[in-house]
């Protein structure tokens, strides 16, 4: 029998997410909506890597993403870098910018925040300190760690 | 979406000036009825009555109609009603709404929903803003400035909204801070960063004494046994935190103490004969803060 090598392919065309700290490539999936599309796509992670020791990498085949959804991403990996691949090749390479307001995807952890009681679409404006993001809510005003609150 | 005041951030200087500015108006005539024909809902999903009577009073006054509850057990909220559909509700049949509920962001919410204005009258530990201008008013009329004052805050500063609202409020007007408080409630990070970046200076101290003689305004709160996971740690601070007419000896002259009130032990029957009380007439100025704030809403009185 023939040893078959199994091989991560190269894209023809799409989209490659890198640099995601390892813990979070989960995360980065629900946050762009990847867990529902046809696409096909490829996951490493713990790979080796210079930045984080081990981070994590998110291939998906015809898929381009507008900035905004991308942006989201920020969040939790703000050193991640966007390849965008068209015919083997990459054509453009974009770096994240963190959005200033974050809506519906987070949840804020006061339990007495009236978007924990009622239907409502939560809202939040991030707020940069060095690294670290937090939320604050445009709701009851308290400020959520990305980690509470993702 | 009308204008409308959830948190005191909401007004910018110019107007919270013009509404303390607007209520001594109102201090010197409060029978102006130029509010008739008008109905404004009084929403309390949670039971307040000083809060609730201050605001109906204020609406009574201006001769405008009050509709609403005193709590919400009878409404159809307690069936389920969805918060935005008793808003959207209410929102049909009146000029304003005043409301007070126990979720934190709910009047924010409320303020999207409505097409009317709406006035916060305190969502959970999170904003009360009129109680904040009538606090501003209470130091302006007794200072005759707001500007260039030393505030000494003293109690639950780590729970204690109105303190935290104040001090926002405050720092458009060069003030100093001193911070009286046990280890365990002392003011919260946050607020101290956002002074620091304001450049505003503060003192923090668990002593009462330490700087009791140094301040134009002294503002009381309630020390709440609630907060304390140490019983005998309660009953350590509270006693400290008393204050009595002998404590008053070397104050500054025109020294006067507030207190958002209800007090328990924090402040002596005995200093309410001193001149340096003021938190009876300053829950009075409630009133007229109320009656200035619901006129600058409704267009009534706009800014110049």
């Amino acid at each position: 029998m023939t040893h078959k090598e199994l091989v991560v392919s190269a894209l023809e065309n799409g989209t490659v997410l890198d640099h995601i700290p390892a813990q979070y490539v989960y995360k980065a999936l629900d946050l762009l909506g990847l867990k529902d599309i046809e696409s096909q796509i490829t996951i490493g992670i713990n790979l080796a890597s210079k930045i984080y020791g081990k981070k994590g990498i998110i291939k998906i085949a015809d898929k381009f993403f507008e900035d905004e959804e991308l942006n989201k991403l920020a969040l939790i990996a703000p050193k991640a870098t966007v390849n965008i691949i068209r015919d083997f090749k990459v054509v453009e390479k974009k770096m994240l910018e963190t959005p200033e307001e974050v809506v519906g995807i987070a949840r804020c952890k006061n339990p007495k925040c009236v978007t924990n009681h009622q239907p409502i679409k939560t809202k939040f404006a991030t707020i940069q300190n060095g690294d670290e993001i937090s939320l604050k809510c445009h709701y009851c005003e308290k400020i959520s760690s990305i980690k509470h609150a993702l | 979406m009308a204008k409308s005041l959830i948190s005191i951030r909401d007004f910018t200087k110019e107007e919270i000036l013009h509404v303390l500015e607007t209520a001594k108006e109102f201090e010197q005539n409060r029978e102006q009825k130029f509010l008739e024909g008008k109905v404004i809902a009084s929403l309390f999903f949670e039971p307040s009555t000083r809060t609730r009577l201050s605001f109906e009073t204020a609406i009574n006054r201006l001769g405008a109609k009050v509709i609403g509850f005193s709590d919400a057990t009878n409404t159809s909220q307690s069936k389920g009603e969805t918060l935005k559909d008793t808003i959207k509700m209410v929102d049909n049949y009146v000029d304003m709404i005043v409301m007070r509920h126990p979720l934190e962001g709910s009047s924010r919410y409320a303020s999207e929903v409505a097409t009317v204005p709406v006035v916060n009258a305190g969502d959970g530990a999170n904003q009360h803003p009129s109680q904040t201008l009538l606090d501003l008013y209470s130091i302006l009329q007794t200072q005759g400035t707001l500007e260039g004052l030393t505030i000494n805050m003293v109690g639950d500063l780590k729970y204690g909204r109105t303190t935290h609202s104040l001090l926002q409020a405050m720092s458009h007007f060069n003030p100093k801070f001193i911070f009286t408080a046990p280890e365990e409630l002392k003011m919260p990070k946050e607020y101290k960063g956002f002074l620091d970046r304001r450049g505003i200076e503060y003192i923090e101290t668990t002593s009462l004494d330490e700087h009791l003689n140094n301040c134009d305004i002294l503002y009381m709160t309630r020390v709440q046994q609630e907060r304390f996971t140490d019983p005998m740690e309660y009953e350590r601070v509270k006693d400290v935190y008393t204050l009595n007419a002998s404590m008053l000896g070397n104050v500054k002259d025109n020294m006067k103490i507030l207190h958002p009130l209800p007090r328990v032990t924090e402040i002596d029957q005995d200093v309410d004969e001193t001149k340096y009380a003021y938190y009876f007439k300053q829950a009075e100025n409630g009133l007229y803060v109320r009656m200035a704030i619901i006129s600058y809403l409704l267009g009534y009185r706009p800014l110049k």
